[in-house]
């Protein structure tokens, strides 16, 4: 085999060592590469600065482990958002390992503005079902979370009190990492009841996503580490999506060095098969 | 008649599902919301079937001895494991099922995510070939994108990310749109054709 | 010195007076909501009555210091009234559906409220609460059900009657065969893997369709079936649809139930297993045919590496990209709904995949008119079509 051969049917292990120094080298000494702020995050930031004080905002944790090093730095960035705004945030959850990754984001934002459980926050807890939970809080919101996930009576619970169904909501934002995710809360909270939907989710997703932006039926959208990276520019701190961007930044451009030089080395292989055909 | 029950309760659930859909008052309203709790909870009897059948298949393996048995222990072992520890013990935190879900389970889930990252870099350095016109433009729409996604690309040139953002926001949503409206009416003639009993195959049966 | 003592007790008093006079008016109630209106909440199953307002003249503007509405009722009018709700301000409208009765009238009174005070609109006439027949925002809606669904059963008693239907290839669904005969040659497994979503998905439903073609194709040729699931119902239909796959291919004996198993719900944990059994079984094709997310390319690029003929379909757009980079053919979206129908050549299920292009078609009338329309800023149809 020739040595374009061979670089032609390159064993895909060298790929995995360059991306993962790619990721890890950046990682351990960063770059500190500027962030620019995208429209989709723009508007999710201005939907939540619009709101007056004291307005509720329904927040739902759909995401699991596996998705949590994309997610969960959007839920912090918004949930710190909400507090600096004085908004009291109601948290749901349709995936069951959501339930400690949205109440660690929310101990956290509240730690650092004062917030208090159960007056500025709370976390309704899991429950299965997915799209007919959402319906089931159009209709009422106490007859499917009649407590939240520590087992306190949802009376008991001075931030909830008239709270019935989404009618006291001013704003709807989900962190979604697949199915029950984004496309549920568009299709209920959006389409049946109206309310203004934002949306967090993985990079992978986000461009299925971007119809629902374009029509409105979404107020803002964050895709992946870039536009959680985005939010916390826009909130001037420092979080953990900042710390991840330099990797990305550098991963993206060694998988465009890789695709070029696959090009080189087709395009050398071409004209040598071309010249001995001749 | 095995076949036939199961189409006449299809058929009249399928209608009935459609025509409550345009009648809000009771019994119709919550009728949608009533047939997905009854799935729920028969999905969640069916769990039961689902570990039998991981029971057999892995006792079957140990018993016999058969390659890789020593593997199927550890699934059982670990299956009984935590089932025990979580029935016993509960899932708060600071629970033995905690500390495990937290240490073993998230960090193999995360693990198995970033795999992602790797094939994304294979199947890209494969798949992203200059071959034809289409394939030059798909090329340089995934450069333009990937740059433009991170801070690098605005480092390079300014206007990067906007350009990306245009690529999103209309090529890309003008094809998934298209795709989409293609999808709903997919389901909507499957659904049709379930509801009336021309596809069975699903019910195991063939045309017939 | 005592001129300057002069114009400094000037100054305070007219500050003094000024300040008093601002107190005095930031102490005034606020000036009621007016126009208020309650009535039947339309379009729903009973229980609710819906108020609506104009703001009050403080709020937004005037002294804007309207905090919110507090929404009061009766069933008795002019007495009894009692808080049900309390909006923030700005907002004109509220649907009440706290214990409403139905057939009982209510009698509303909005308040608006500021730091201090309070002020009362006058009441509303009484309302009644009743549930609805039809929901006349759907109208459309059932429209567009009734048309569909109509051409639909037009085109397959067409096919009934023995009309000849052009199909167009599909490259993805011409390869099954070819892919499954791979395996019998080379003596390898086919692995058929139905997504990762429950039986209530409509794209698992398919995909199953699909695995009963694929299964008896696979019985005639005699090549293995290995069907890994990460939901039991979808075990359980698919060792359904497999059995009767092989009894109608006349290979009942070759019928191995512990070939269609259960890995895992968990997605990462089922997308390892099976990237397990590729490894070690190294089949010579692979079928994915469902509803994916992340896992695709896991999969995919695992089933590359071991040297499959890979055929792809799912209508989940994002994992579209994918499944067209890592393997061989990809069905797109609705053709993953045509597999079946495809496959079968049977004259009822194409007739009804031929209805389905005509609706198609329909739509893409509709969105051109509605984009002329639109631009011309006649937004008719675009307010028949939203739904509620």
């Amino acid at each position: 085999m020739s040595a374009i051969e061979k670089l032609r049917n390159i064993d895909r292990r060298f790929i995995f060592i360059a991306i993962a120094l790619a990721v890890i080298v950046p990682l351990l000494f960063p770059i500190g590469l500027p962030v620019t702020v995208s429209p989709s995050v723009q508007k999710l930031y201005d939907a939540i600065e619009e709101l007056p004080p004291g307005s509720k905002v329904l927040m739902s944790f759909d995401y699991g482990t596996s998705t949590m090093p994309e997610v969960y730095p959007m839920n912090l960035a918004v949930a710190q958002h909400c507090f600096s705004r004085d908004l009291k945030v109601v948290g749901t959850v349709l995936w069951p390992e959501g339930v400690s990754l949205g109440q660690n984001a929310l101990e956290i934002a509240a730690e650092k503005y004062g917030k208090v459980y159960g007056t500025d926050y709370v976390n309704l807890g899991y429950k299965v079902g997915g799209m007919v939970v959402i319906q089931a809080i159009g209709r009422d919101i106490r007859e499917i979370f009649p407590e939240d996930f520590r087992g306190t009576p949802i009376e008991e619970l001075p931030i909830m009190e008239g709270v019935r169904n989404f009618d006291r909501f001013r704003l709807v934002v989900t962190f979604s990492a697949g199915d029950p995710g984004v496309r549920e809360w568009v299709m209920i909270a959006q389409a049946r009841y109206h309310k203004k939907v934002g949306a967090g989710c993985t990079a992978v997703s986000a461009p299925a996503f971007y119809p629902y932006l374009d029509t409105g039926q979404l107020v803002g959208l964050l895709g992946g580490m870039k536009g959680a990276a985005e939010y916390e520019k826009l909130l001037q701190s420092q979080g953990p999506a900042t710390a991840g961007m330099d990797a990305q930044s550098v991963a993206h451009a060694v998988i465009i060095c890789f695709i070029l030089f696959g090009n080189l080395v087709m395009l050398i292989t071409k004209r040598k098969t071309e010249r001995r055909s001749l | 008649m095995r076949r036939q029950v199961p189409l006449i309760i299809t058929f009249i659930a399928g209608t009935i599902m459609i025509i409550a859909y345009f009648i809000p008052r009771e019994p119709f309203g919550g009728l949608r919301q009533r047939f997905s709790v009854w799935f729920l909870i028969i999905a969640a009897f069916a769990l039961i079937l689902g570990i039998g059948n991981l029971i057999k298949i892995h006792g079957k393996r140990i018993s016999r001895q058969s390659a890789g048995w020593g593997y199927s222990v550890v699934l059982l072992v670990g299956l009984a494991a935590m089932s025990v520890l979580g029935i016993g013990w509960g899932i708060e935190r600071s629970t033995p099922f905690h500390y495990l879900f937290w240490n073993m389970q998230i960090p193999l889930s995360a693990t198995m995510f970033a795999l992602l990252a790797f094939f994304v870099a294979s199947a890209s350095y494969r798949a992203f070939r200059i071959r034809s016109f289409e394939a030059t433009l798909l090329l340089a729409a995934a450069v333009v994108v990937m740059l433009g996604r991170v801070p690098l690309g605005n480092l390079l040139w300014p206007r990067l990310p906007a350009v990306a953002n245009w690529i999103m926001t209309f090529p890309n949503t003008a094809g998934q749109r298209a795709i989409m409206i293609g999808i709903a009416l997919g389901v909507v003639s499957s659904s049709l054709r379930i509801i009336l009993g021309i596809e069975r195959t699903y019910l195991g049966g063939g045309q017939q | 010195m005592n001129q300057r003592r002069a114009v400094f007790l000037l100054f305070l008093s007219i500050a003094f007076f000024f300040g008093i006079s601002t107190a005095a008016q930031q102490n005034a109630p606020p000036a009621p909501p007016t126009e208020v209106k309650a009535f039947d909440n339309p379009n729903d199953a009973g229980g609710g009555i819906t108020i609506t307002w104009n703001k009050s003249a403080d709020d937004g503007q005037g002294e804007n210091d309207v905090l919110g509405y507090e929404i009061l009722r009766s069933t008795t009018s002019g007495s009894g009234y009692q808080k049900v709700a309390s909006v923030l301000a700005g907002e004109e409208s509220y649907t009440d559906g706290e214990n409403v009765e139905d057939k009982v009238p209510y009698y509303y009174v909005v308040r608006a409220t500021d730091a201090e005070f309070f002020s009362d609109s006058a009441e509303t006439l009484p309302a009644v609460a009743k549930p609805q027949w039809f929901n006349t925002n759907r109208i459309s809606m059932l429209v567009a059900v009734l048309l569909f669904s109509g051409l639909v059963l037009l085109f397959i008693s067409w096919a009934k009657g023995g009309r000849e239907l052009y199909i167009r290839p599909i490259a993805g669904l011409a390869a099954v065969d070819e892919a499954i005969g791979r395996a019998t040659e080379m003596g390898k497994p086919v692995l058929f893997i139905p997504g990762i979503m429950d039986m209530d998905n409509m794209q698992t439903l398919a995909g199953i369709t699909i695995l009963r073609r694929v299964a008896q194709k696979a019985a005639e040729y005699g090549a293995p079936l290995l069907v890994p699931t990460s939901r039991s119902l979808v075990m359980t239909t698919a060792q359904e649809a497999v059995k009767e796959a092989y009894l109608d291919a006349g290979r009942p004996d070759a019928y191995d139930p512990d070939r269609i198993r259960y890995l895992t719900d968990n997605q990462f944990g089922y997308a390892a297993g099976v990237d397990g059994i590729m490894v070690r079984e190294k089949p010579a094709a692979i079928f994915y045919m469902g509803c994916f997310y992340a896992e695709s390319l896991i999969l995919a690029e695992t089933g590359h590496s071991v040297g499959a003929i890979q055929i792809a379909g799912t209508a989940m757009p994002a994992q579209l990209p994918f499944f067209v980079t890592a393997c061989d053919y990809t069905l797109i979206g609705e053709e993953l709904f045509a597999g079946s129908a495809y496959l079968s050549r049977e004259p009822r299920l194409l007739g009804s995949l031929k209805g389905q292009d005509f609706g198609k078609a329909i739509f893409m009338l509709i969105i051109v008119v509605g984009i002329i329309l639109e631009s011309f800023g006649i937004h008719f149809l675009d307010q028949w079509l939203a739904t509620g």
